[in-house]
């Protein structure tokens, strides 16, 4: 009950004018940020950070700059999701999964559906996520702990697992998808040994590795947009959306079918969110994979399911409050974001760590109580802008291609301020095309350039902890039975195959 | 009449500018566009918490006409940054927030060509301390304790650090060859994420700066044992220096600004300037005592004088340790 009254005094104090005008304006800033192509939520805090001075003086509390800080951060993870869908090109690195049945709905008219379900599975994520923040803190915090590097390492495999287990696909395909982008994953100086690999030709570009924006831009703007013009040839493929209101309260109720994604993508999310060194990215990512493993029908993804949508926006929401847990109780910030705010903490002479809650009430619960007012505003805006962003995609096809080839241009230099970066990516976009060709599905590459930096450290780091066993695998108490499972995942479709096999051969003869 | 007074003071006030136009041939630079503000590590870390603070200190206080614009480069232990500061276009506009590695990487991979005698020595902010934390859970409470206890379990004792030859590699390799001891070293990301395995008892021990453990300093999840000072660290009264326990080593990072090769002598003076005017602020005070920082501002040929120093007693080190021949 402790918990109520500080949340209801938290609550009350989020509601206050000015802290409910920052929250506002820091959502509709955060949605610009993060539909921007290049530009995320970190580019958004960063660069507003020392403006929270002005505030804090205007103020006179912490909370206040604290609220206009995290309030960008959900309103680029609604905002992610708007260019992933009208465009294709993901609006940051965390909206990369919606890409995949966002932009399919889009090409059949379905929009409005997706833009809606990605709103709502956002506010279910980031509501959901900041219920279990409130109540269940301190206790999530000793459990991050709990986590070494078998443990995450073995988490990671998981992820793979879910993309490799998955019928339908090329399973040989996706493996060889997988491989590539593990192998860019490697480029760069590696953190173990210090020792620079796979610089290719000595360019320095290459030495801070293959930033994973650089390939996500490349496949999905860069790629698509060259796929769309060879697919049609002819102007305006893209089917007609009108907006009425009609059509939005349509949408919002056909959101009831995406249940289970956005079930999947709040939990998860949440979960992948609070351990440090992962992230929004990857958790949405794994909760993509999830649901697809999950659904009836998981032919249908990639192709406009629903679920699709929802499960990869709830998730990264979640994990966006869910990487404030570590930040805020163990002082280790959880994705890029985080870390921006946790020097803002420390400029404000917070000390995050585990004493925070019990020595900063104040700041503390008014946070949390802004984390719920920030999502309802977020959900709002959101669903208001909705028709400006169905007007976006009434531009003809032969107008829309220069934009998002600029933007994907500009969007690449945004993010890392390096030619070199926007060279790759454009590379990347012209191989994307060919692979796609050939047939081979690109998500696993991109799954794999996020996964594999946080995955390759972890196995070596385990490894020498155990030097050199891999039993430090299966015999810790949390990392045994999700090692397991990743590998019954990853050999299930072997196992299929071979009963399919035995079936059809006792068929004949039966 | 309030034609003729406002015409004097437009008059007065042309007057004024060219006066102090003409008075102010010392402070001929002024930045002209924003400055690149390199950071030699990944978000989140010391010294990117350390960047972020000094660029709103000088935004606060409006030190500067125009603002710094940070930039991450943490790739290959800050090989990134200083091939990175080495071709910079416009020196004057460039500068960059270091660690040891500013010594080191150079010494480890000279095929870099980068020389750091050709960085403008800007300014020096302060120099930070380590110490040797365990877990409260592991019963160790003072430095022979430890020794004894490391001694026993021989490669079981896993000190976590930043990366392989790094501040913290250059102390475990201290203890190691010194007291006999078998301590395995496990490199990870920043030291952020060290003290956070250390709390959670995934390693034994760590030897994080105090900005990095204080949080489970307080909470009473650490302890430390030994400073690597010349004397004890006003944050920790209780807690005796390495010399005092009979060791003959202490070992700092220094968080120095530098531009990059080629700066004007007057750009530097202007950063100089800069960098001390935040330095004398009562944030940046206030943040190195709170953080357990040392070291006074440092500036020109002193600072030129102390890293080459510093850059002697790093080759010696990486010398002894094998990591350069």
């Amino acid at each position: 009950m402790d918990i109520l009254t500080a949340l209801m005094d938290g609550l009350w104090v989020a509601l206050q004018p000015a802290n409910l005008g920052l929250a506002v304006l820091g959502v509709v800033i955060g949605l610009f940020v993060g539909a921007m192509p290049g530009l995320g939520s970190v580019n958004g805090v960063a660069i507003l950070l020392p403006f929270t001075f002005v505030i804090q003086e205007m103020t006179g509390s912490y909370t206040a700059p604290m609220i206009f800080l995290a309030a960008i951060y959900y309103g680029a993870m609604y905002g992610g999701a708007i260019s992933s869908i009208t465009l294709g090109i993901p609006g940051a690195s965390t909206a990369v999964a919606t890409t995949f049945d966002g932009r399919p709905m889009a090409l059949t008219g379905q929009a409005d559906k997706a833009l809606v379900a990605a709103a709502v599975a956002s506010f279910a994520g980031g509501t959901i996520s900041t219920v279990l923040f409130t109540m269940f803190a301190p206790p999530l915090a000793s459990v991050a702990l709990q986590f070494g590097d078998p443990e995450i390492f073995a988490l990671m495999l998981l992820a793979f697992a879910t993309f490799v287990g998955l019928g339908g696909d090329d399973i040989p395909k996706t493996i060889f998808s997988i491989c590539f982008g593990l192998v860019l994953a490697t480029v760069g100086f590696d953190i173990i040994s210090g020792e620079p690999r796979l610089i290719f030709f000595d360019m320095v570009g290459f030495s801070d590795g293959i930033q994973f924006l650089v390939l996500a831009i490349g496949v999905y703007g860069i790629g698509e947009m060259i796929w769309t013009i060879n697919a049609s040839r002819s102007d305006d493929k893209m089917a007609e959306v009108t907006i009425t209101a009609k059509r939005v309260m349509a949408a919002i109720r056909s959101f009831a079918g995406a249940w289970r994604g956005t079930a999947i993508g709040s939990f998860l999310g949440f979960f992948v969110g609070i351990l440090p060194a992962a992230g929004a990215t990857p958790g949405s990512l794994m909760a993509y994979g999830v649901t697809k493993m999950a659904s009836k029908d998981p032919k249908s993804f990639g192709k406009g399911n629903i679920d699709g949508v929802a499960a990869p926006e709830a998730a990264n929401n979640s994990a966006s409050t869910g990487s404030m847990l570590p930040m805020m109780t163990l002082g280790i910030p959880g994705s890029p974001t985080t870390a921006v705010l946790l020097a803002g903490m420390v400029i404000w002479g917070l000390q995050p760590g585990p004493l925070l809650f019990s020595e900063q009430p104040d700041f503390v619960w008014p946070l949390i109580g802004s984390f719920y007012v920030s999502n309802v505003v977020a959900l709002l805006v959101n669903l208001a802008f909705i028709p400006v962003f169905l007007w976006m995609l009434r531009m003809p096809f032969t107008i829309l291609a220069p934009i998002i080839f600029v933007l994907s241009l500009v969007g690449t230099y945004a993010a890392y301020q390096d030619m070199f970066d926007v060279w790759l990516m454009v590379l990347f976009g012209a191989g994307a095309f060919f692979l796609r060709l050939l047939d081979y599905p690109l998500a696993p590459a991109v799954l794999a350039i996020v996964l594999g930096p946080i995955a390759e450290p972890k196995l070596r780091q385990s490894l020498l902890f155990s030097d050199g066993d891999i039993s430090i695998f299966f015999t810790r108490p949390i990392a045994g039975p999700i090692t397991i499972t990743a590998l019954i995942l990853i050999l299930l479709p072997l196992i299929k195959l071979i009963r399919d096999k035995l079936r059809a051969r006792r068929a004949p003869a039966g | 009449m309030i034609v003729t007074k406002r015409l004097f003071c437009a008059a007065l006030g042309a007057a004024a500018l060219t006066a102090a136009s003409f008075a102010a041939p010392a402070q001929a630079f002024e930045p002209n566009k924003p400055i690149d503000f390199v950071i030699m590590a990944g978000k989140g870390g010391g010294a990117d918490k350390m960047a972020r603070l000094m660029q709103s200190i000088i935004e606060q206080q409006d030190l500067a006409p125009r603002p710094l614009v940070p930039i991450n480069k943490a790739g290959g232990s800050g090989a990134e940054a200083l091939v990175h500061m080495k071709g910079a276009k416009d020196p004057n506009h460039t500068i960059m927030v270091t660690l040891n590695s500013f010594f080191t990487t150079p010494l480890r991979q000279p095929g870099l060509g980068v020389d750091i005698m050709e960085f403008a020595p800007v300014g020096r902010m302060a120099e930070d301390t380590f110490l040797l934390w365990v877990h409260k859970d592991e019963g160790v409470t003072s430095f022979d304790q430890f020794l004894e206890t490391a001694k026993s379990r021989g490669s079981d004792w896993v000190m976590g650090g930043t990366g392989k030859n790094s501040e913290d590699n250059i102390i475990t390799d201290f203890l190691n060859n010194n007291y006999g001891l078998d301590i395995k070293y496990i490199p990870y990301k920043g030291g952020g994420e060290v003290a956070k395995q250390l709390a959670g008892q995934q390693i034994t021990s760590s030897v994080n700066n105090p900005s990095e453990a204080l949080g489970f300093y307080e909470s009473g999840d650490v302890i430390p044992l030994v400073a690597f000072t010349d004397e004890r660290l006003p944050l920790f009264p209780d807690v005796p220096t390495l010399r005092e326990v009979g060791g003959d080593f202490s070992y700092f990072m220094q968080r120095s600004v530098v531009g990059a090769p080629g700066m004007s002598a007057e750009a530097q003076a202007y950063y100089t300037d800069l960098f001390s005017k935040a330095y004398q602020t009562d944030q940046w005070q206030k943040y190195k005592a709170d953080k357990s920082l040392m070291g006074d501002f440092m500036a020109g040929d002193d600072l030129k004088a102390y890293w080459m120093v510093q850059r002697d007693r790093h080759e010696a080190i990486l010398k002894a340790s094998g990591a350069i021949n």
